[in-house]
This record gives C-alpha cells, structure tokens and sequence, in this order.
C-alpha cells in the first residue's frame, strides 16, 4: 500500500499518491506553515504575564507554546493572528499589532 | 470433495459468505436481496461465523457502516438491490476512492418508476461509474463463484477496490437449481485471512481516511485509482485461473461460447446468457455460425479483450437490461461500439434493450434476436439501430 | 420417460404451491436429475393467483424463461380454473392435476377443450384426514410425482421422509400425517 507521505506536495504525480489519498502518521498538520495567513501578529509582553496559561488552550492553532509550567514566545510559523489570545488574557500582556507579520 | 447441492441464488451466495466468514456485515433488507442478509443472520445466530452484524436503519447507513468497518481493519460484506443500491450512490462512491475492498452482494432489480420488484440491470448500470468493479452470472453458480473470488480480487495490492457480486433478482436468486460447492475448508484457504498493511485500528500507528482534497490533487487522486480499476483486468483474470484449479471451473472477464467461427453474435449478460446459449444451439444445428459472448467483468470494462473476441463478427446484436434514457443506445452497447470503434471493426450492428421489469426473456425473443440479423443481412439495411424487445407496440 | 420436463403449478398465495414446486425440485434433485424450481413473483397476497414452475432434465438446465408449453399442469385450487388459462399451451401428451372433489365430468367442461389426459385427487379430504388441517400442497406434490412417473413410490417417499425429519425437527408430530398425506395421495390421484 502506498502510504509515504513525504512525496506529497504541490508538484505530487498521482504515482506518488497515497493509497485512497490516506494519510499515515501522526501531527503532520505541524508541516503546513499556516502563520502565512496571519495579517495581524499577537506581541507577548512577559512582564504583564501572570503565567496563568488562560492563553494556551484557548489558541485554535496550538502556536502559545507552553514548557514546565510556564509559556513561552508565539510560535509564529502557525499562528493565523486570529486574537483569541489577546482576549483570553486577564493582564492585557497579549497586545495584537494591526497589520504586521 | 466437491458438494453436489441444489440451492437458490440467494442461498447460493449466503453460504459462499458464510465460507468466507467476513468480520463484518451491515446490511439493510429490500428484496429481492432480503434472503441474503436473512440466511446470513441465522449462520451468525447458530455461531457457523465470526461475524458481527449490524443492523442498521438504511442502505446509506449500511454503507457508510461498511466503509467505517473496512477502513477499521475488517474484512466487510453487505447486500442490497435497487433503490437500496440507490440510495447507498454518495456513498458508493466514496469506498471505491477511499480503496476499500467491500464486497457487495448485488440482487439485480429494477430501479422505480413504475415501482416494480422484478429482474433488471438498471440498478448495476446506475452504479456503473462509481468506481467498483463488477461482476455479473448467469446462474446460482456463478453466482456462488464469483463471490468466492470476489475479496481475491478486491483485496489484490494492486486493486484495492470494492467489488460488486451481482445476479438476476427472482430468475437467479428465487430458483432452486443445482450447484456445486466447494469444502469449507478448501474456500478458506483460497480467499485466506484479509490482512491490509495500514488500516484505523492498527495498534501504534495513526492513518486519516478520506481527507479533503484540494484543485491541486484530484486529477492525480482520479488517475490513481483509475489505475487501480484497470489493475482489476488481469487480477481478475488470475484469479479466475487459480479459482478454477480448486473448483475445475475456470472464469475470465467474459465467456465465449461457439464464438469460434461465428458471424452472427449475440452480446448479452446475467440469466438470459442461459436461454440465449440454447438459441445458439438451434442455429448451430440448422448450420448457422451464430455465437454468444457473455459478459462477466463489466467494470474495469474488457474493452480491448471484447473487440478482439468480435473481431470476425459481421453482424452484432448487443442486449442491454436497463433503459440509459441516452435515446439512442444503452450503456453496454455504446462501450461494446466504442471498443470496436478503437479497432476500426465495423459488423452492422443493432443494439436492444429487453427484460426490463421482469419482462420474460425467453427462447423465442432471443431467436426473433438473431432473425433481426439475417434481415439486416438480407437487405443490407439496419433500420433502427436501437430496438426494444418484447414490446407491445 | 423424456429428456426435459416442463412443469406450471397454479395455485393462490399461501396454498404452498411455491413450496410444492421447490419440494419437486429437491426430490428429483435426490434421484440425481438436474431441476429448476421457481416462482413467477409479483406483490402477490394470500388468495392471489401465484405461478410456479419446475424443470427437471437429465441435462444441465441453462434456459431461464417461465414455461408456456408445458407437459405437466397441475392445479392446487379448482377455483382458478374459472379465471386462470390453466391448460394455455398445455401439451396434448401431457396431462393436468386438479385438486377438486367433483367428479371428471363436471372438470373436463372447464378446460376449453384439453385433449390430453386429465387427473383428479381431493387433496382436501386427504389433508384434513392426515392433517386434520388443509394443506393441500403435499398431496399435490404426491399426485405429480405420480402422474409424471419421475421417480418410485418408494424412493419417493423415502427422500420426502428425509426432507420432513429435517423441516419439522423440531415439531416431529407433524411428520406421520405429512406422510400419510402423500401416501393416501398416491393411492387416490386418478
């Protein structure tokens, strides 16, 4: 059965297909850089920052990163600018800038 | 040891499911199919299967449970006929592109209007491109055959396909005629266990099925699985070569029978390939080189291998059990004249429609068939090339 | 006895006659012929008419069509013959089996004409005096096999022995009186 996904692209020949188009493996939206969509980029001001991670799981693209307990810089190869974040936060330490990548 | 036996169609292909012993069977009845699911349920309920059976409220439920099953790991099996064909259409679609080898027991009857229960192949036609292969019998025994061979050829690494069993609903599936079976034991060993490389259930491993597919790849996902489909041709021919080594009856894509020097020929599929083969005989007798070319594998169509066995015909009738409502031609007459377009062959050819609803096919229409040739051949005229039979005009 | 033979059942729904035909399919089955055994269907309830056919050949069988000249009739409900063309294309050197408790004379009126030979049997009495219900099926079944000689009485009644053992196992009650239908049946038919 075919099922290597790492021939998959844009330029992909249907020989390089997947079986029934499957997809095999975990976590491969991680591979698709939506940050490109984002027209408004989320600033993270650390010293507002309570670590509360009110933040983290209210993100619809897992790009708030969080390590032992705390969160860290926005990953910006996924974010979509979307400001959820920014209103999910209680300290005003999430601040959109309108119009900037 | 083989097992003579006398059994209908339906019981026919309830017992080869039951050799089988599928993982998994949705099903919802509509005759006139209803016996399979029906026989199967009283294997499942005296422990003769593993399988489990489910119940389900629609043959749109019964399909989309068969593509859950299939893409889960489990070998899957379903029947239906008609509008419960029909209805499962959206779907159909989806387990062929997804490759997921389901086998379905289809009970040819005519689709509605006029509401009818009776034998016609308007709801295989109406399926026809929908990416499953399918095979048609003449009897109870090719019946019983084909779904033997079925999962052998869907399951094969090059298809990964559904499969489409079908036979003449009441003609075949409602009459009791002989048979032969084969050993339990022997139809386990050929079919084997269903064992797919990566499958939802497979333990440490993640797979996504049917994920949306952009402008940029549905070409390429369409050209993949044609390539599957055309796979299906020469798997169905192995198959059918190692079939008849366990059974001493050996299938191909279809059947020629006193082809060999004929110049009358007769395209036909399904039970009225039986009553037809008996015409066939007469003429033979009264010295009249007639010959019957019977279809089997009608999807991937054998278009090149159908051209090449007609190649010395002169003069062509090709029988369709369904109305395409193309207006001039049904669907088996337009891929037979497209094959032979593709090989410069040319034999006056007239193509009719017949049995629909039921409508008794009998040794005397068949014949009316052929006299309809020798006055094209007299006359050098071939009048309406789209012809109905047996109808009151 | 010849190569082919064509048999109609007209009987109406619920009468067994469907089952009468596939009861001849297996018995001649189990002389090693080969058979065909099937019903006309349609949306058909009980009381309406119902067609059911038989071949039995000592060839393989490959035509499917319904029978319209058939060597064998028979009739499981003498009612139809007011309304069914039971004799239409009935060959002359053929015969007809009607389950009725009149006399042939009063019959043979009804049958347009048929030349060929005409049997009676009061399947009604036979089965309410086996059954002590009406089932009509088995005594016609018997009256058949007895009027187209396709296999011994014995034989006959040996392999319907089998075939009820397997049917009725779990109501062996039912078993003498069948019997006894079929063998009060191939005494009467006349």
């Amino acid at each position: 059965m075919a099922s290597d996904i790492t021939r998959l692209g844009v330029d992909v020949k249907w020989q390089d297909l997947t079986l029934g188009c499957t997809i095999v493996g975990r976590g491969t939206s991680e591979s698709f850089n939506t940050g490109e969509w984002r027209t408004d980029t989320p600033l993270f001001i650390l010293e507002k920052c309570k670590q509360c991670l009110l933040c983290a799981p209210a993100c619809p693209d897992s790009a708030i990163p969080v390590e032992n307990g705390k969160r860290g810089e926005f990953d910006l190869d996924h974010c979509k600018g979307c400001g959820i974040c920014e209103k999910a936060c209680p300290f005003d330490a999430i601040k959109m800038l309108k119009g900037e990548r | 040891m083989a097992i003579k036996e006398r059994l209908s169609g339906n019981e026919a292909v309830a017992n080869a499911m039951r050799q089988i012993n599928p993982d998994v069977m949705p099903a919802y009845p509509i005759t006139p199919s209803t016996e399979i699911p029906q026989y199967f349920t009283t294997f499942v309920s005296n422990g003769q299967v593993d399988t489990v059976f489910v119940p389900v409220e629609s043959e749109h439920s019964a399909m989309s449970a068969c593509i859950g099953s299939e893409a889960a790991g489990a070998r899957t099996i379903t029947a239906t006929s008609s509008a419960g064909l029909a209805l499962m259409w959206e779907v159909l679609n989806v387990a062929a592109s997804d490759r997921l080898p389901i086998c379905l027991a289809l009970v040819n009857r005519a689709l509605s209007g006029p509401i009818n229960i009776n034998c016609d192949h308007s709801d295989a036609m109406g399926a026809r491109n929908t990416g499953w292969i399918q095979l048609f019998a003449e009897n109870n025994q090719e019946a019983y055959d084909n779904m033997i061979q079925a999962y052998r050829i869907a399951e094969h690494p090059d298809v990964m396909l559904p499969i489409m069993v079908c036979q003449d609903g009441f003609i075949t599936s409602h009459a009791v005629e002989n048979i032969t079976l084969l050993e339990d034991q022997i139809v386990k060993d050929f079919v084997g266990e269903y064992e797919p490389e990566h499958y939802l259930l497979k333990d440490g491993e993640s797979i996504a099925y049917g994920p949306y597919a952009v402008t940029n790849y549905v070409m390429e996902a369409r050209r993949a699985q044609m390539e599957g489909l055309r796979n299906a041709k020469q798997v169905c021919i192995d198959i059918g070569k190692e079939y008849g080594q366990i059974s001493g009856r050996e299938y191909g894509l279809f059947e020629e029978y006193r082809m060999e020097d004929a110049e009358y020929a007769m395209v036909i599929m399904g039970s009225a390939a039986g009553t037809a083969k008996d015409v066939v005989d007469a003429l033979r007798d009264k010295g009249i080189k007639a010959g019957i070319l019977k279809i089997r594998l009608f999807r991937p169509f054998p278009a090149e291998e159908i051209a090449e066995a007609l190649k010395g015909v002169k003069y062509l009738a090709i029988m369709d059990r369904t109305e395409d409502f193309e207006t001039n031609c049904g669907p088996l007459g337009a891929e037979i004249k497209s094959a032979l377009f593709n090989k410069n062959l040319r034999p006056l050819t007239l193509n009719y429609c017949y049995g629909l609803g039921g409508r008794d096919v009998t040794v005397e229409s068949l014949t009316s068939v052929f006299e309809d040739l020798f006055e094209v051949e007299k006359t050098g005229d071939l009048g309406e090339v789209y012809r109905y039979l047996s109808v009151r005009e | 006895m010849k190569n082919l033979i064509e048999i109609r059942w007209h009987g109406r729904g619920g009468q067994g006659a469907k089952t009468a035909a596939l009861l001849l399919a297996d018995v001649a089955f189990g002389t090693g012929m080969y058979v065909q055994g099937f019903p006309e269907y349609g949306p058909e309830r009980m009381g309406a008419p119902i067609t059911a056919y038989n071949r039995l050949s000592a060839n393989p069988i490959r035509v499917h069509s319904n029978i319209y000249e058939p060597d064998y009739v028979v009739v499981v409900d003498e009612t139809l013959l007011d309304s069914v063309g039971v004799t239409d294309g009935l060959k002359e050197d053929g015969a007809i089996v009607i389950n009725t408790a009149k006399p042939k004379e009063e019959i043979i009126p009804k049958l347009k004409g048929y030349q060929g030979r005409v049997y009676t049997i009061d399947a009604r009495k036979i089965s309410i005096e086996a059954l002590g219900k009406y089932f009509p099926n088995s005594p016609m079944l018997a009256a058949i096999v007895k009027v187209t000689g396709i296999m011994d009485e014995e034989d006959f009644l040996e392999s319907m022995r089998k075939s009820y053992n397997h049917k009725f196992a779990s109501r062996p009650e039912v078993i003498e009186g069948n019997m006894k239908a079929l063998f009060l049946a191939l005494e009467e038919v006349q």
